[in-house]
């Protein structure tokens, strides 16, 4: 596969679409004119590096990260897996984000509201940058559930929000990570803006009992795939395209 | 049956919700101490070389409120038209520019703000240049996939005339949603950009 190419199109039917009305924030924050196809340019091809050498020790341990007096409440876990893109290729060198509320479901945030309290032992931030083989992992401990104003009585399943970089800014990508098993995720009306149900299973991460730490952490893998590049296979480009 | 291609399928985008900063931008959100500085903050230095500008603005939703909770990624080319990438095979970047930004919103005003450097032109697909133009990403509660645009500058005429891009356009008065329009500021030039989600005016945003 060439390094070259442009990215295959986005395949929106396994995206949510902007308008999604049952969850009402996005009733006003949706465009409503087509999107303008633009293909990728340079500008788009393109992407920020960021290297391993802005990481501290502790970016990717939410257990030890912000904790003051001792460790966070909750259950340990380990999230690892790997980022590939749509040709099945690791993308070594991705940075991702991560962000979660604690184990009683709080965020720590000033406009955060629910009454579950806050941790003093966590924050709910790390990142992480994958290796050659495209691997990330990070310790952490399991978000709880969360009620949110949309419906009367919404409640978020568990989930780790991600941020992701890869190569190129048309990689650019944002999602959330849910937990095997969890009921909750098929009530969720963010969860339910994603119309496709495969779609929606490759955001839930497995419970993977092989790379549990016995005494110590559960462990759950979460693969990431972002667009892939066309391989170019017979067309004669200009040079600088 | 036939064979099999194997390509995997794309992870799907989910919102990045009301607490994004928190990954983002942790200090700004007062979780302090997990690492020094949030990332994308600062784009030019003493050695940057380049015209230094501003650029700043707001996002309105369709009923015209500024978001107060939104985080704003800046991607651009040096002042030679060159990304820091290597994705980019036209040649060297300025090392003194990522040219890479970062920002959230104020949670007041809902004004973004950037210091950076006028980018160069870069070509377009064809080989035919681009007028200069700064990529905008937008992500926040409510947005269920990430909202591509761009920045083009109102005082870029003759460039803007020919862009390919904007070219592409077919309702012109919908071009001027993608025009910063320039005053100054600080004795600097100061492009406001503002973008428009929903309704009358909404911004040209892209498939990319
Ligand atoms: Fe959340």
């Amino acid at each position: 596969m060439s390094d070259q190419g442009p990215f295959i199109q986005r395949n929106r039917d396994r995206h949510p679409p902007a308008y999604t009305p049952t969850y009402k924030t996005s009733v006003l924050r949706s465009p409503q004119h087509a999107l303008l196809s633009l293909g990728n340019t340079i500008s788009e091809m393109t992407g920020p590096v960021f290297g391993h050498n802005m990481l501290g020790p502790l970016d990717n341990d939410l257990i030890r990260n912000f904790a003051q007096t001792g460790d966070p409440i909750g259950q340990r876990i380990v999230v690892y897996g790997r980022v590939l893109d749509e040709n099945a290729r690791p993308v070594p060198g991705a940075l991702l984000e991560f962000w979660q509320a604690n184990a009683g479901g709080r965020y720590r945030h000033k406009k955060e509201t629910y009454l579950a309290a806050i941790d003093p032992n966590f924050g709910g931030c790390g990142r992480a940058i994958t290796d050659q083989e495209g691997r990330y992992a990070f310790r952490t401990i399991k978000p709880g559930a969360y009620p949110w104003p949309n419906g009367v009585n919404d409640w978020r399943p568990a989930h780790i929000h991600f941020s992701v970089f890869g190569h190129a800014f048309a990689q650019r990508l944002v999602t959330q990570m849910y937990f095997e098993g969890d009921p909750m995720i098929w009530q969720c009306p963010i969860v339910r803006t994603i119309p496709d149900k495969a779609a929606i299973e490759q955001l839930v991460a497995a419970l993977d009992r092989n790379a549990t730490l016995p005494m110590d952490a559960m462990a759950y893998k979460f693969d990431i795939v972002l667009r892939g590049r066309r391989s170019t296979l017979f067309e004669n480009r200009m040079e600088g395209n | 049956m036939a064979q099999t291609l194997g390509y995997l399928k794309e992870s799907p985008s989910q919102t990045a919700g009301p607490y994004v900063h928190i990954g983002t931008n942790p200090n700004w959100v007062e979780i302090t101490g997990v690492w020094d500085k949030d990332l994308g903050l600062v784009l030019v230095g003493p050695d940057t070389k380049g015209e230094r500008i501003v650029v700043k603005g707001r996002v309105f939703d369709g009923a015209g409120a500024p978001l107060r909770d939104a985080l704003i990624e800046i991607w651009q080319a040096d002042a030679a038209g060159l990304h820091n990438s290597p994705q980019e095979k036209r040649g060297a970047a300025d090392p003194h520019f990522a040219g890479w930004g970062r920002q959230p919103t104020d949670a007041v005003t809902g004004e973004y703000k950037f210091e950076t450097i006028k980018p160069g032109r870069v070509p377009y697909i064809d080989g035919r240049p681009m007028a200069p133009h700064i990529t905008v990403w937008i992500v926040a509660r409510g947005i269920n996939i990430g909202l591509h645009t761009r920045l083009y500058f109102d005082d870029e005429e003759a460039a803007n005339a020919e862009c390919p891009v904007l070219a592409r356009i077919e309702n012109k008065a919908r071009v001027k949603t993608l025009l910063a329009v320039r005053s100054e500021e600080n004795g600097l030039p100061a492009y406001t950009f503002d973008i428009r989600l929903q309704g009358e005016g909404e911004t040209v945003f892209f498939d990319i």
